[in-house]
């Protein structure tokens, strides 16, 4: 905050004034000039901490809008909002607060609002984020949010992310075979549990999908998430047919499968569930090489 | 969906402020990548006037040296390919599994890595510039 208030500079030139007017002045005068400067002190004081005061209190957020169903907003633009600011406020509770007293038009998704939807992923100050994980405290102000880059805005805030929920579905996220857990418990190892854990956390955000340049330029790439899914399933020990793995190699290996990843790491940095997205990925790479490796 | 809005690949370049380090080794991976490649036909061309005989070759060869902007360029040149061979050699370790949760110093280690190099190297291409030894 750049309103600091100068304490020891303003004493100590109030003492000095008081000092240099003693040798000219009465002391009734002095101690006038002395309750001025005092004054002139605790005006600066007092000015600056209204300055802190009121920077704190009204967020400024400058708002992605787009209509196509109104005329006159189907052309792209920012709006801006000034949210009253409130400790542990996230960036979900600023944009409900700017759509609920200022704009009831202002569209986005959300719906648990403690990062386990996944629904309410967006781009904030040029990052991909969960709107109610990230705290407007932590961010520069003013708050940029826009729509997930890379994916088409159906409006506002909401993308389309249908062609996400594609790539995570091609990759067959469930379990298959004869061993495929049928209602009844089936143990697995601490060993193995372990080692899928992190993937198993992926909440189908999009945010590590928006972050990647390649898919954003193929449109075939399975994308970080369907490849952590497919790491996820492909890991785990209870579905442990031979032709299983080997279909499930398959998916992953195609032309715009693992292959298309070149380790940029802006899903890792940006999933907001810490999933080493790039290090999965990696992995089945090695899988699929080892797979194939024949020496004859 | 009645309509939907694309803001196109062109807004990524935009952002480049925003971008962090595995996204600029990537880009400079790329573009050292493709001056190489660019280099290795002008290399083809200088190499060829050996074809016409051992004086043109030896006169191509001393005409190129003595413009102080290809020294330059030389240097540029050096800078380019000892970041990719050392970009490269990241890669090659973070495919392996190496090294995974510190891609973004091993970017800067190659940067100043590649910083250190070229400095080092700049008394060996511009000696004998002018007419000196």
């Amino acid at each position: 905050m750049s309103t600091q208030v100068p304490e020891q500079e303003g004493e100590a030139e109030s003492s000095a004034d008081a000092e240099t007017d003693a040798s000219v002045e009465s002391p009734q005068e002095q101690r006038m000039a002395k309750k001025a400067t005092d004054r002139a002190y605790r005006d600066a004081q007092k000015k600056a901490q209204e300055e802190i005061a009121a920077a704190e209190e009204a967020v400024r957020m400058k708002v992605f809008r787009y209509d196509p169903e109104v005329e006159g907003k189907q052309e792209p633009r920012f709006d801006e909002f000034h949210v009253p600011f409130e400790k542990g406020m996230t960036v979900l509770d600023a944009l409900m607060y700017a759509r609920d007293h200022y704009d009831p038009s202002l569209t986005f998704r959300h719906s648990c609002r403690q990062a386990v939807c996944g629904s309410d992923a967006m781009f904030v100050n040029g990052q991909q984020r969960l709107c109610c994980k990230t705290q407007m405290s932590d961010l520069e102000w003013p708050v940029r949010v826009e729509p997930l880059p890379h994916q088409d805005v159906v409006k506002d805030l909401v993308v389309d992310m249908q062609h996400f929920y594609d790539q995570m579905h091609s990759v067959e996220p469930y379990f298959q075979g004869e061993n495929a857990p049928d209602g009844e418990e089936q143990k697995q190892t601490r060993e193995n549990r372990e080692k899928i854990k992190m993937s198993t956390r992926c909440i189908w955000c999009g945010a590590c999908m928006s972050s990647c340049n390649i898919a954003a330029g193929d449109n075939e790439y399975l994308g970080p998430a369907a490849i952590n899914k497919a790491y996820r399933f492909y890991m785990d020990e209870r579905e442990d047919e031979a032709e299983l793995e080997e279909h499930r190699l398959r998916i992953l290996e195609q032309e715009h499968g693992v292959w298309r990843c070149q380790t940029q790491f802006s899903c890792t940095e940006v999933c907001p569930k810490d999933i080493p997205l790039t290090e999965h990925i990696q992995e089945l790479k090695r899988e699929a090489v080892k797979s194939n490796l024949k020496f004859w | 969906m009645s309509q939907s809005y694309n803001r196109g690949l062109i807004e990524d370049f935009g952002r480049w402020k925003e971008f962090q380090a595995g996204m600029w080794a990537w880009i400079f991976h790329k573009f050292t990548g493709w001056i190489l490649v660019g280099y290795l036909f002008t290399h083809i061309a200088v190499l060829s006037t050996a074809t016409t005989g051992a004086e043109t070759y030896t006169q191509t060869l001393q005409g190129l040296e003595s413009i102080f902007v290809v020294r330059i360029l030389e240097i540029g040149l050096l800078a380019t390919a000892v970041f990719h061979i050392l970009n490269g050699t990241r890669l090659l370790l973070v495919d392996l599994g190496i090294g995974l949760g510190s891609q973004d110093r091993s970017f800067y280690a190659s940067l100043v890595l590649t910083g250190a190099i070229v400095v080092a190297s700049v008394p060996t291409f511009l000696a004998g510039l002018g007419g000196g030894a």
